[in-house]
């Protein structure tokens, strides 16, 4: 009888790289429904040339390299990057804006580093960024929640203006982001960044109609609905806790403290949390394991130092948030994190 | 101490890192009583079925065994011996497949039951607390027992601990999925388990003995606790049920909140691990006297119609344990020997169970899918949240596939128990295991290798020293003896320098032979000097010197007919020289005690004629014919001959000897070169030249056995007389015997490759002795040596190039 040689162990987990991608995807659904109602369907264009574009140029380069096109989308990962940064661009960016955030993700971040596994940054982040100082105008045009606008716009028209530049009214995005009192809308952090700049207290800001209370309009659903599909992640186990916990609890403590020293200028914690891309990126950003640190201890180091990064980006830097430069700059850092956050391994440096 | 004993009657437990929870599918096979199989045909007992050395077979082909006889039996290296499981014969001792991952061939005696299964005459001890320590041990040990929970280590090693044991451990928490052979045997001998448990105390006497059982098994856990509660010290531990929970050191981390330091052993920390199989079988040694021959082991997998727990005779083919329980085999069957996380695929079903076989797992593709296809990895250390010893498999990973051997080691890689639960939970379904397990194997062969490149270096160094040292020795020797010269001697060497240049003076317009003769006669007024030896060594030299006269007499008629009218006084001279020397060795023969004077003076003048003669004869012969001045011809001559020589000794010597020979021979050859252009050394040249080429041709029809004799003695002779060479006008003789002696060796050296280096040594510190001896002394003789040594070396080079 012919048997057949196998290497142990013989059993496995049935845990695999799709249907982790697949599950990370999955969670951003709740944030996507958030981003969907508030800031219109614009979103769901995005999504959808984003997968395009990362399907076409991951197979592309595939191919170039001589390896099975279909195993490597089949992953899921280049899929997982094209909705990622279709939920960090505003929903109404024209179409080459997100095209050429994925090619760059895909082609030059991901694969000209080796593929899957070996990129030293989050393609995603890499991407946004790249956007963001190459097309500031386009990247920084987020429109107010609906109630909000003066003129209500259909999905058509979102269509038109993100193919055309224009409504098929006529009506640009920036007259788009005209308000009801005639004011052009920014975002909150950029609303508060911006008054704090001009003299003003954070009370005075936020009686702009983009606030609701304390918490930018919209903005605050959107960081929840994040939260809710990253608790599912811990919970499934995709993530370790450790990256977001430690982000997150930095980031309280340092706008805690800022809000203590200073409360007529500082928006306080809770704003800090809910606002921006902070929850999108300590569960689903910050966790890339690709880029991130791989340790425990070092994850913990990590995710507090991005962020440490984002508080004084925020506060004391020129851009409204800061979690795609916080995350690039200690994607940086992994290797070194990695190299001092060894755990001590069974039997070596004894405890007692 | 006292708080940990504390905490742990309290049944604290430390859980350790990592683990994973794969299905246990135990109750596949947990569920019925232990069955025994019928007798097989035949049963296949490697000798090796432990770490360690084989027994020694003490039986043979052929031979009829009783069951229970031991087939082997211990020597040295942890050996343990075998028995025959069954009674029956032994139809053969031959390598057949063994039960490891390689499946490499191991001597395995081959049985045919004989249906009866007769045991042999057993020894049961009904008290074993009479026994002594090393009692017991012997017990042990004869009875062939090794650990059974999987490593196979002489459990006669751990019982005989030399380090105190304060917890011993019994390992019971079968956390390998599917297998239940210690989970239905402690159901069914608990009491014999706890007995074997309580002989273990006898030999250890630890402080407490810590029985581990995973959550899973309540029954077996219930029926332990009830046959341990008569002793105080025995503690039924409850673990939870994680992978690997079992393995050693995990077992002692979660039971004592102990680590075994890494490369170190359990008991290293006072700890003491067995397995329960195991302490089952001390006590059927002890207690009923028998060996190991059976064990329990599970056959279990969805293609067993009939899984559970079977006692199997070791040696029982696994394909009649299939058999017997029902297999249908799938496409593409696995059939493991040991769990699905440790256990290893089997090339055959013909292969015989150890006492290391625990399971044999025969899954179909449902229960364990057939590992998909590597993908990258994504560094997302779910292998380092699932390692048990805290290592960064990732890491490892990543050094593994790209050879970094050294980086491995920095990351504990030898620290890994190949446990698997890393690839387990992979979702790149990596074979991190694998990769591991190939790169161990390799930095111990770089290992190995270095070791013996460091052995290598090391002989080489001790040798290199002792030549240094003899090397140096032979020149201390040779310096004190100049050394000890009185002033006296030295005033004679003085004197004697006068008077060689005064008649080297009166001699310029005469033929050197009257030098020569003059020389020869200082000779003999101080002959009284010379060593006992030398009488001997003058016998012997005299009866070359006639051999060398008789050959250059010879050249010299050849060469006659060409010789320009000046050379036939040398001619004649030989002649003369020729009938003196043999008469003088004939004297020699009779007596030579009486006459060594007379023999001197004979071989001295007949060296000196043949010289002439050889000279002539070289000069008309080749290359010196262009040299019109007689002054250059000898000088031209060296040179040739020195190039030539050391050209020859290139081509053929080793490398090593090659070098040394070289640089001596050109540092003292260049040393005289500006002398010989002196006037009236020709002679002596020419002498010199003559003798080796004469010895050259004696030498080719001795045997090599005389030949190193005579060389020895030579040699020596030739050492003992330097010193004295100053006292008088011996210059010539001694020069002559040096060069003598330096062409044998030279001769010699082609002979023996392996005597080379020791022959050059020997020649280098001798040959820079007399050169700086007869420095002052127009260097004369030296470069005679020198140019006759060369010659000689060449020629025969030549010879043995062409032999």
């Amino acid at each position: 009888m012919k048997l057949t040689m196998a290497s142990s162990p013989h059993n496995h987990s049935h845990k695999s790289l799709n249907k982790l991608m697949l599950t990370v995807i999955l969670a951003c659904i709740p944030g996507l429904i958030a981003q969907l109602v508030f800031f219109g369907t614009g979103v769901l264009i995005q999504l959808i040339l984003a997968l395009l574009t990362v399907s076409v140029a991951e197979a592309a380069i595939m191919r170039i390299r001589k390896r099975p096109a279909l195993t490597a989308l089949s992953d899921g990962s280049a899929w997982l990057t094209a909705v990622l940064l279709a939920l960090s661009i505003p929903p109404l960016a024209p179409w080459w804006i997100i095209v050429i955030g994925c090619l760059f993700a895909i082609i030059i971040v991901k694969q000209l580093y080796g593929g899957l596994g070996f990129n030293l940054f989050n393609p995603a982040m890499a991407a946004y960024v790249l956007l963001l100082i190459s097309f500031p105008v386009q990247m920084t045009a987020w429109l107010p929640t609906a109630d909000l606008l003066a003129k209500p716009i259909s999905f058509t028209q979102q269509l038109s203006v993100i193919f055309n530049g224009y409504t098929t009214a006529g009506f640009s995005v920036d007259q788009l982001r005209v308000g009801i009192d005639g004011m052009t809308m920014a975002t909150p952090l950029d609303t508060v960044k911006t008054d704090v700049a001009h003299g003003l207290t954070i009370t005075e800001s936020m009686q702009s109609p983009l606030f609701n209370q304390w918490l930018g309009k919209g903005w605050g659903w959107v960081n929840l609905g994040f939260l809710l599909g990253g608790l599912y992640l811990i919970k499934t186990n995709v993530i370790n806790w450790h990256i977001p916990v430690s982000f997150i609890a930095t980031l309280a403590i340092c706008s805690g403290i800022g809000y203590l020293v200073a409360p007529g200028t500082e928006p306080g914690v809770v704003f800090h949390l809910f606002s921006g891309a902070t929850m999108l990126g300590a569960f689903f950003i910050a966790t890339d394991p690709v880029s991130a640190a791989t340790t425990n201890r070092g994850r913990l180091v990590y995710g507090a130092l991005i962020g440490l990064l984002i508080y004084l980006i925020r506060t004391f830097g020129g851009f409204p948030d800061a979690v795609a430069f916080s995350v690039l700059l200690l994607n940086m850092a992994v290797p070194l994190i990695d190299y001092y956050t060894q755990p001590r391994t069974y039997g070596h440096g004894m405890k007692k | 101490m006292e708080k940990l004993i504390q905490q742990i009657k309290q049944g604290k437990v430390w859980p350790f890192p990592g683990g994973i929870h794969p299905p246990g599918q135990k109750a596949l096979s947990n569920t019925q009583a232990i069955s025994r199989l019928p007798l097989p045909d035949k049963l296949i007992v490697p000798l090796k079925q432990h770490i360690g050395a084989n027994g020694q077979l003490i039986v043979e082909k052929g031979q009829s065994v009783l069951k229970g006889q031991a087939l082997t039996k211990p020597v040295a290296n942890w050996s343990v011996p075998v028995h025959a499981p069954t009674s029956g014969v032994i139809a053969d001792i031959c390598q057949m497949p063994s039960a490891h991952p390689s499946a490499l061939p191991e001597l395995s005696i081959i049985i045919t039951p004989d249906g009866q299964d007769t045991w042999c005459e057993l020894n049961p001890i009904a008290d074993p607390s009479n026994l002594t320590h090393q009692e017991l041990i012997d017990i042990i040990h004869n009875s062939g027992i090794a650990g059974m929970g999987g490593a196979g280590f002489p459990t006669y090693i751990k019982a005989d601990s030399r380090k105190p044991i304060e917890f011993f451990i019994v390992n019971a928490v079968e956390c390998e999925p599917y297998i239940t052979a210690d989970d239905v045997l402690m159901r069914e001998h608990a009491d014999q388990i706890v007995k074997g448990i309580e002989l273990m105390q006898q030999l250890l006497s630890p402080t407490l003995t810590i029985i581990g059982i995973e959550d899973n098994k309540p029954e077996a856990i219930a029926s332990m606790k009830h046959a341990a509660q008569h002793n105080a010290k025995i503690i039924v531990q409850t673990v939870p049920t994680v992978y690997p929970s079992g393995g050693e050191k995990q077992l002692i981390q979660l039971l004592t909140d102990k680590e075994v330091p890494s490369g170190g052993i359990p008991a290293d920390i006072g700890v003491l691990v067995q397995n329960v199989g195991t302490l089952f079988a001390i006590e059927q040694a002890v207690t009923q006297g028998k060996p190991l021959i059976e064990r329990v082991i599970t056959v279990t997998g969805n293609t067993i119609h009939n899984a559970g727990n079977v006692w199997a005779l070791l040696g029982t083919e696994i394909k009649h344990l299939l058999d017997c329980q029902g297999f249908s085999p799938v496409p593409q069957q696995r059939v493991l020997m040991g769990g699905p996380m440790m256990g290893f695929t089997l090339p055959t079903v013909r292969i015989g169970v150890v006492k290391t076989t625990n399971c044999i797992l025969a899954p179909d593709h449902n229960e364990l899918a057939e590992p998909g296809p590597e993908q990258a990895c994504i560094r997302c250390s779910a292998c380092a949240d699932a390692c048990p010893a805290s290592l960064l498999p990732q890491q490892l990973q990543w050094f593994a596939k790209s050879k970094e051997y050294d980086k491995l080691k920095e990351y504990n890689l030898f620290d890994c128990i190949e446990c698997g639960a890393c690839a387990y939970v992979c979702p790149s379904e990596i074979p991190l295991v694998q990769y591991y397990r190939v790169a161990k194997v390799e930095i111990k062969e770089q290992q190995a290798e270095q070791v013996k490149a460091e052995r290598a270096k090391e002989r080489f160094e001790l040798r290199k020293e002792r030549l240094e040292r003899e090397q140096e020795a032979r020149q201390n020797r040779h310096k004190r003896k100049p050394a000890a010269k009185s002033a006296d001697e030295k005033q004679k060497v003085a004197d004697a320098l006068a008077r060689v240049k005064k008649s080297d003076d009166k001699a310029d317009s005469k033929s050197a032979v009257a030098a020569a003769i003059a020389r020869a006669k200082a000779k003999k007024q101080t002959g009284e000097l010379e060593p006992d030896n030398s009488e001997v060594a003058q016998e012997r030299a005299a009866r070359k010197e006639q051999a060398r006269a008789y050959k250059a007499q010879k050249e010299a008629e050849k060469n006659s007919t060409t010789q320009e009218t000046g050379d036939k006084k040398s001619a004649v001279a030989a002649a003369i020289a020729r009938a003196k020397a043999k008469k003088a060795a004939q004297a020699n023969n009779s007596d030579t005690a009486d006459a060594p004077v007379d023999d001197k003076k004979a071989a001295v003048a007949a060296a000196i004629a043949r010289a002439k003669a050889k000279k002539a004869a070289q000069a008309d012969n080749s290359e010196t014919a262009d040299a019109p001045v007689d002054d250059k011809k000898a000088a031209v001559a060296a040179a040739i001959a020195r190039a030539k020589a050391k050209k020859a000794a290139k081509q053929t010597d080793t490398a090593q000897s090659d070098e040394l020979t070289t640089d001596d021979e050109s540092s003292q050859v260049q040393e005289p070169s500006p002398q010989t252009a002196d006037d009236k050394k020709k002679a002596a040249v020419a002498a010199a030249i003559a003798r080796a080429k004469a010895k050259k041709s004696a030498k080719e029809t001795e045997t090599a056995q005389s030949d190193e004799v005579t060389t020895d003695d030579e040699s020596s002779q030739a050492q003992e007389p330097a010193p004295q060479t100053a006292d008088d006008k011996k210059k010539a003789a001694v020069a002559a015997a040096i060069a003598r002696a330096k062409a044998k060796k030279a001769a010699k050296e082609t002979e023996t490759p392996q005597s080379v280096e020791v022959i050059t040594d020997d020649e280098s510190s001798q040959v820079q002795e007399p050169s700086s001896q007869t420095a002052d002394d127009k260097k004369k003789a030296a470069v005679a040596a020198a140019i006759a040594r060369a010659k000689a070396k060449k020629r025969q080079q030549e010879g043995s190039d062409k032999s």
